[in-house]
């Protein structure tokens, strides 16, 4: 039954594959990202009999927060890609840095891609083993490589090249945790987390920080953790906009979930302390330096991606506290995932209307496309922790953890950082959505096309109202769910 | 048996001074196949005679996938693209070795105190597999070409493949076929792009890909 939500994507990808028919193959786009939203509730509602202790697989609350931000915004991207494949399907696209014209790869490889990494990207937030889990998460990186270089052209395959081969040097370390994780156990225990939680008092403690920093550094590069993070903005300012959506809310949380679940088995080992002081240091230098390379950018898919190592840097930051900011934390990935999922969308359209990634060529958003203006400016609200949205209610949620927790120093830099990064990218936002032309550039930053497709505003709304209500409003059960989903990496 | 398993271990660090030594691309391909047959055989010689069916079974997938199938696409690759040798390390040859010879001090530096905690017949495996590890690393960040690279990235995951050998007895059969097939398709992709980058550069060195900064 649990299976089901890795093999059906599985099953409609390599089927997308051979299929020769343009509409059925985004026909079985679409399906797949249903049927997916449909098994999660179904396995959400379900729960109690979909969790073993001791199996393979199983859905605790962490898996299903996550599994449910990767399914809720796959659909989001599935509609978004079905319409922009329509459009730019068999027609040479201009390049918007050089001005070369370039196609993209076959549509088929692309799609069936699009699945098989929803279906990695499942297979990782079931997996209840360390080893599963490992293979799962190198199976994300090696079906999105060709996501990325979907455009065919050099800086594409740049970005492809440093992700592909980063992150998979990243993942080796991760294994080589793995193993170490198998030593502490003196070679006895299976890295199934349940026996792992069960026995961790007789796991060797040296062995077992040894196995915290290597799963730290490998899934740390997959998260883009500072500094480990050099791969992330390439690939995210050169891939597909859907795409870049889809590594930044989903396949990011899918690499933390790893460390989440090294940081579960060092804390029932007792050595709680040890792997949250290494997550909250290195939270607070993603987050600084983020926002060192946010200033001043002039490139707003990259400023986006740097955005993400910020919002990356929150997450280990409140989950490494615990407690109340562990609970944040688990809240903010929900906000991250939708909000930046929804801003990478309306600046794939942006891209598209102006042609250009430059921020200086893009003006007056708000009165060419009204909508991407409108959302433009949400999402840049939203994902600065403004109220009233859900990223603020999530950001005072860690901030509350933090001063009752009593680290005045960290409340003190996170409120810094967080202010410094408003304004970087206020003085970006601001003059792209308000801002008029210079008269000599006037002509040639004329903006294509003025179409605002449904397929295109409809996944971005209805996101931008998911984060709105997500900060007006959370019903108890819902924070009791997400308070048990932190309580499993150590927060009490 | 302990003896074969030393002499298995010590062909694996030999193997990694001969990567760190050579700029030919096809030499670095010999010698991977070199380390994933000392790699398969010395899993075997950590289990008790009479081996266990899965152990022989592993061993034998290890060997095809590591000494057969991978090097075959790199030499597929390496003929794709025309290139023979890696022309300007950034780090030169001796030097390498050098620095390598620095990295297995360390290796048997690090392990002299986790070294208690494990009963390992081979007092040389650990310390060995990490200078494995480290050497596909060092092939990877010291070298320009990008299959070099790659064969890097195939060293490193012997190195960290010879951790889990240590333990092939307890782990489960679908992890580390589950491994296998990662390493497998990780190898095909990067042939993949290796291709492509030939194609659209008409080179494969990696110093070029500089396009993408801040």
């Amino acid at each position: 039954m649990l299976i089901s939500i890795v093999l059906i994507p599985l099953a409609l990808g390599l089927l997308a594959l051979v299929t020769p028919w343009k509409g059925a193959r985004r026909g079985l786009l679409i399906t797949g990202a249903v049927c997916h939203v449909i098994v999660t509730v179904v396995l959400g509602l379900l729960r109690k009999n979909a969790y073993q202790s001791g199996a393979w697989i199983g859905l605790d609350s962490q898996g299903l927060l996550f599994l449910a931000i990767t399914s809720v915004l796959f659909l989001a991207v599935a509609i978004y890609t079905a319409g922009y494949l329509v459009r730019d399907s068999g027609r040479k696209v201009l390049d918007s840095v050089e001005g070369f014209l370039f196609s993209n790869e076959p549509e088929a490889v692309f799609i069936a891609c699009l699945l098989l990494f929803l279906a990695s990207m499942s297979m990782v937030c079931i997996s209840r083993d360390m080893g599963l889990l490992w293979v799962a998460v190198e199976a994300t990186t090696l079906v999105s490589a060709p996501l990325i270089s979907f455009h065919r052209h050099h800086r594409s395959l740049e970005a492809t090249w440093k992700y592909l081969l980063i992150c998979s040097v990243g993942i080796a370390i991760a294994l080589l945790g793995n193993y170490f994780l198998a030593f502490a156990g003196h070679g006895k225990t299976h890295l199934n987390i349940d026996n792992l939680v069960a026995g961790a008092g007789l796991l060797d403690q040296t062995w077992l920080k040894a196995a915290f920093l290597m799963l730290l550094v490998g899934y740390g590069t997959k998260m883009g953790m500072v500094p480990m993070h050099t791969w992330l903005p390439d690939a995210h300012s050169e891939a597909p906009s859907m795409v870049s959506a889809l590594l930044s809310g989903a396949l990011l949380n899918c690499a933390f979930l790893g460390i989440l679940r090294g940081h579960t088995v060092l804390t029932a080992a007792g050595l709680g302390v040890f792997s949250g002081e290494l997550l909250v240091f290195f939270g607070m230098l993603s987050m600084a330096v983020a926002a060192a390379f946010m200033i001043r950018q002039t490139d707003y898919k990259r400023m986006l991606a740097y955005s993400s190592i910020e919002h990356m840097g929150i997450l280990a930051l409140g989950v490494g506290l615990g407690g109340l900011a562990g609970t944040g934390a688990m809240l903010h990935a929900v906000n991250h995932s939708l909000t930046k999922g929804m801003l990478f969308l309306v600046s794939g359209h942006m891209l598209f209307t102006y042609g250009s990634k430059k921020t200086y060529d893009v003006h007056h958003v708000i009165k060419t496309a009204p909508l991407t203006g409108i959302l433009w400016l949400l999402g840049f609200l939203a994902i600065t922790g403004a109220p009233p949205f859900g990223t603020f209610l999530s950001e005072v949620t860690i901030l509350k953890g933090m001063l009752e927790s009593g680290r005045w120093g960290v409340a003190a830099g996170y409120l810094v950082v967080l202010g410094v990064i408003f304004i970087a990218m206020a003085r970006v936002v601001i003059p792209m959505a308000f801002g008029l032309p210079k008269k000599e550039e006037a002509v040639e930053a004329f903006p294509v096309s003025k179409k605002e497709p449904l397929w295109f505003a409809g996944p971005a709304m209805v996101m931008a109202v998911i984060i709105l209500a997500l900060g007006l409003y959370i019903p108890g059960s819902v924070w009791k769910f997400l308070g048990q989903a932190a309580s499993m990496t150590g927060g009490f | 048996m302990n003896m074969w398993t030393d002499i298995f271990i010590l062909s694996l660090v030999l193997a990694d001074f001969r990567l760190l030594a050579t700029s030919r691309l096809a030499a670095v391909i010999q010698t991977t196949v070199l380390q994933a047959i000392a790699l398969s055989a010395f899993m075997l010689t950590m289990a008790d005679r009479p081996w266990p069916l899965l152990l022989i079974f592993l061993s034998l997938v290890t060997l095809t996938v590591k000494g057969v199938i991978l090097p075959w696409l790199l030499g597929r690759a390496m003929r794709e693209a025309g290139v023979q040798r890696e022309i300007e390390p950034i780090v030169g040859y001796s030097a390498s070795v050098l620095i390598g010879m620095v990295l297995l001090g360390l290796s048997f530096l690090i392990f002299m105190p986790l070294k208690a905690s494990v009963s390992i017949e081979s007092a040389f495996l650990l310390p060995c597999a990490l200078f494995t590890t480290l050497t596909g690393l060092m092939m990877i960040v010291s070298r320009k070409n990008a299959l070099t690279q790659v064969a890097g990235y195939l060293v490193m995951e012997n190195g960290v493949y010879a951790f889990g050998a240590a333990l092939a007895v307890e782990e489960p059969l679908l992890v580390e076929m589950g491994v296998l097939l990662d390493v497998f398709v990780a190898v095909f992709v990067m042939g993949i792009t290796v291709y492509q980058i030939s194609r659209e550069f008409d080179h494969i060195d990696t110093d070029r890909l500089s396009e993408l900064k801040d």
